[in-house]
């Protein structure tokens, strides 16, 4: 069986700094990954890649989703075949209802009429705490930073992806926040979907516990395990690791 | 926003050079001799066969004009005009005015036909042309606000008009809905009345050029009490090669009337700069209201800038009566100069007059526009909303004046001007000009300039929309609140026209 996701000797580089230093990563369908690091040590640089943000230069390696080069084909591509990106920082669009927003976007899924998309909508939000008024509001126009995560699992739940990325979803967020959005997640989980979380802290990952957690310093993964590794990280901190990239 | 998959598909079928709407009729016209004097505006004057006051109207406003210099202060850089290069009268040749549409010139209807935008409108030309049928517009989904649905049009073809529909229906009302050169004739007492009250024959560079030379343009005057049964609408259309386009329009509500009007342009391709000098003066009595709607699609030029039209044009209302109300929306995608400020005078107490603006400019274009509202009415109140969108290596500057004269007790303006950059090779400038003469005025002032960041495409194609998909959605939403004014058909081809202007702005 093919891996969903698989990285191979990824480098990457912004501006003439390279970023990456040959990065390797495989998930599984039906498997969570957290992928933890300290600052710049690559992890949002990461999923910008995968998610094909312009910017980054690949100068070696490659990824394959679902067997096929993901590198050759465009953002809205790769949003298609499966691959979403929970922004750390969802961005505001103001005057596009987040209701036209969704629909825009489910546009040639056959499997909703309009009727029938806007109540499902209508019943994701709901499990989200999202309050109605909200979906009428400008897409992440001024909401909160928890309503604009909570925002960011209404798309995901709506969509259906196989690949979820989730970028510093708890960044912004108070404990009660930060439930909610963790349970919208969890919910989602199944056999057919990974999911690759990416944090600084291991309290996320009391909320959506991860088969396997990698460790990232300075552009590589240094160290992969269980999620018994983000607890021994929570304790003793990344030094080791840095120590050990270095 | 269903209509947006439908931009895409348009701009894909469109490029930059294929200037959707440059094509040119193949009709003989009837032009008078290059160039500009006292002959070229009597002969003018008697191709319309202009009773005498008429004439020394516009030879007054040409000598005047000969003493007026060309103006400077906008921030646009053209070539100078050879004012004695172009030609300032062009007719359709043998024209003899239609009795209906059937008379019209296919040729002319054709280009309608080519035109292809003014939806309702041509539903209207074909219902037309069957003779007597009732307008199958009447019944459909419309409806709401729009009441009856329908749209007269007075079709501007250069500079006469050939066809005028509806006439019958808005005689009923009391309308008078007419091409100005035939209202000089039939109601001489009413145009004489109103004509250059609003925009003085010396009111400027353009406007006087406009007084001693318009060709043609429309008038309406609504009675009083009457609301106008629909919408009245004109098609413009410049298809002379180096014929200066001078539309001269005049719209009067008396006491309590009511009317809309909309105002839509195409233009042809062509190499050189065509000049236009519009004057538009609509004017408002006690408890009337007059609601303007323009969208604008001239040939801006071509990818490097050459050719397009010149557009300078002086638009002005005159909120005479108490409780009146002007308000104008406009949509400029076109042009390769615009020079423009509708504006209202607030001369009755209570009356109100409102801007709503968009104007985009990409490529070469440059776009100098805004608004004057002149508060001298007691409790007066006005409000201008302005989108600006620059992409390409275009200039666009809003440029406002709001005052309050002495008098104006209780004046009040909220503007809000808004720029939004594509790229960073364009430039948004924002000139408000604030005058309060009395202190009881109360005026705000909201200004921004914002860029389409990538962010905001990256998250839009993140999730799963294309590049251009993504831009027509970012800047729909930035001009929702001015596209909300217009008229739904018109918002309909104005969303599609915006999209299309912006075509291969990004990326």
């Amino acid at each position: 069986m093919t891996a969903l996701l698989e990285v191979k000797g990824l480098k990457v580089q912004v501006e003439d700094n390279e970023i990456l230093h040959g990065l390797d990563l495989t998930v599984n369908a039906g498997e969570v990954h957290a992928i933890m690091g300290p600052n710049g040590s690559g992890k949002s640089t990461l999923s910008h890649v995968i998610a094909g943000k312009p910017g980054y230069e690949v100068t070696g390696g490659e990824i394959l989703f679902k067997g096929e080069d993901l590198l050759e084909m465009d953002p809205d591509e790769r949003a298609a075949k499966g691959v979403f990106l929970a922004f750390q920082y969802p961005v505001e669009i103001p005057g596009v209802a987040t209701m036209t927003f969704l629909q825009r976007k489910a546009r040639g899924e056959s499997e909703y009429s309009t009727p029938d998309f806007l109540k499902k909508v209508r019943e994701v939000a709901a499990s989200l705490n999202i309050p109605q008024d909200m979906l009428k509001r400008g897409v992440n126009v001024g909401f909160s930073g928890g309503e604009k995560k909570r925002n960011e699992v209404l798309q995901m739940a709506l969509f259906q992806p196989s690949l979820c990325i989730l970028d510093e979803m708890d960044s912004g967020l108070d404990i009660d926040a930060l439930r909610v959005a963790a349970d919208g997640v969890n919910a989602l989980r199944s056999k057919d979907r990974a999911m690759v979380v990416i944090t600084h802290y291991q309290r996320l990952l009391n909320y959506i516990v991860p088969d396997v957690v990698h460790v990232m310093s300075k552009g590589r993964v240094v160290k992969s395990g269980g999620k018994e590794l983000a607890l021994e990280l929570e304790k003793s901190g990344y030094a080791q690791f840095e120590n050990k990239a270095a | 926003m269903p209509a947006v998959q439908e931009t895409v598909d348009r701009v894909r079928q469109i490029d930059v050079d294929q200037y959707r709407y440059g094509f040119e009729t193949l009709i003989e016209s009837e032009k008078a001799p290059k160039g500009l004097s006292e002959d070229i505006v009597r002969f003018i004057s008697a191709k319309k066969n202009e009773p005498e006051w008429m004439l020394q109207w516009r030879l007054e406003a040409y000598r005047r004009w000969l003493t007026m210099e060309e103006p400077t202060w906008a921030r646009v850089d053209y070539p100078k005009i050879d004012y004695q290069e172009l030609y300032y009268y062009a007719a359709p040749k043998a024209f003899v005015a239609p009795k209906s549409l059937a008379d019209v010139d296919p040729e002319i209807l054709k280009t309608y036909e080519k035109l292809g935008i003014p939806l309702k409108e041509q539903e209207i030309l074909a219902g037309v042309r069957k003779q007597g049928e009732p307008s199958t517009l009447d019944d459909d989904a419309i409806g709401g606000e729009y009441g009856s649905g329908r749209v007269a049009v007075d079709a501007v073809f250069d500079s006469v008009s050939v066809a005028t529909t509806f006439k019958e229906e808005l005689k009923k009302a009391g309308v008078i809905f007419m091409p100005i050169s035939e209202a000089i004739r039939e109601h001489p007492d009413l145009v004489q009345k109103y004509l250059g009250t609003v925009v003085p024959t010396s009111d400027n560079y353009f406007a006087t050029l406009n007084s001693a030379v318009f060709s043609d343009g429309s008038f309406v005057y609504v009675p009083p009490g009457v609301r106008c049964p629909m919408e009245l609408s004109t098609y413009f259309r410049i298809n002379e090669r180096n014929t200066g386009q001078f539309e001269r329009t005049l719209i009067i509500a008396d006491k309590g009337a009511y009317v809309s009007y909309l105002e839509g342009c195409t233009a042809p391709q062509r190499d050189e700069n065509q000049l236009h000098a519009a004057v538009v003066e609509l004017v408002t009595h006690d408890d009337a209201e007059i609601k303007y709607s323009t969208v604008q699609n001239w040939y801006p030029g071509n990818a490097e800038g050459k050719g397009g039209i010149y557009n300078f044009v002086t638009k002005r209302g005159d909120c005479r009566g108490k409780n009146s109300k002007i308000s104008w929306t406009q949509v400029e995608t076109g042009s390769a100069i615009t020079w423009k400020y509708p504006s209202c005078i607030l001369r009755g107490d209570n009356s109100r007059g409102e801007f709503y603006s968009i104007a985009i400019s990409n490529g070469y274009q440059q776009v100098d526009s805004g608004t004057k509202m002149i508060h001298l009415g007691k409790n007066t109140t006005s409000r201008i909303i302005s989108k600006g969108i620059a992409a390409g290596v275009s200039q666009n500057t809003y440029r406002g004046l709001v005052t309050a004269h002495r008098k104006a007790t209780g004046a009040r303006n909220f503007t809000a001007c808004d720029s939004l950059l594509i790229g960073d090779k364009c430039g948004a400038h924002t000139v408000p000009y604030i005058e309060a003469k009395n202190s009881s005025a109360l005026f705000e002032h909201e200004a921004t300039t914002s860029k389409i960041s990538e962010d905001m495409l990256f998250y839009c194609v993140q999730r799963g929309l294309s590049q251009e998909e993504a831009v027509a959605l970012v800047v729909n939403g930035f001009v929702k609140d001015v596209l909300q004014q217009l008229p739904m058909e018109f918002a309909v081809e104005a969303q599609k026209l915006i999209s299309i202007s912006l075509e291969g702005s990004v990326g």
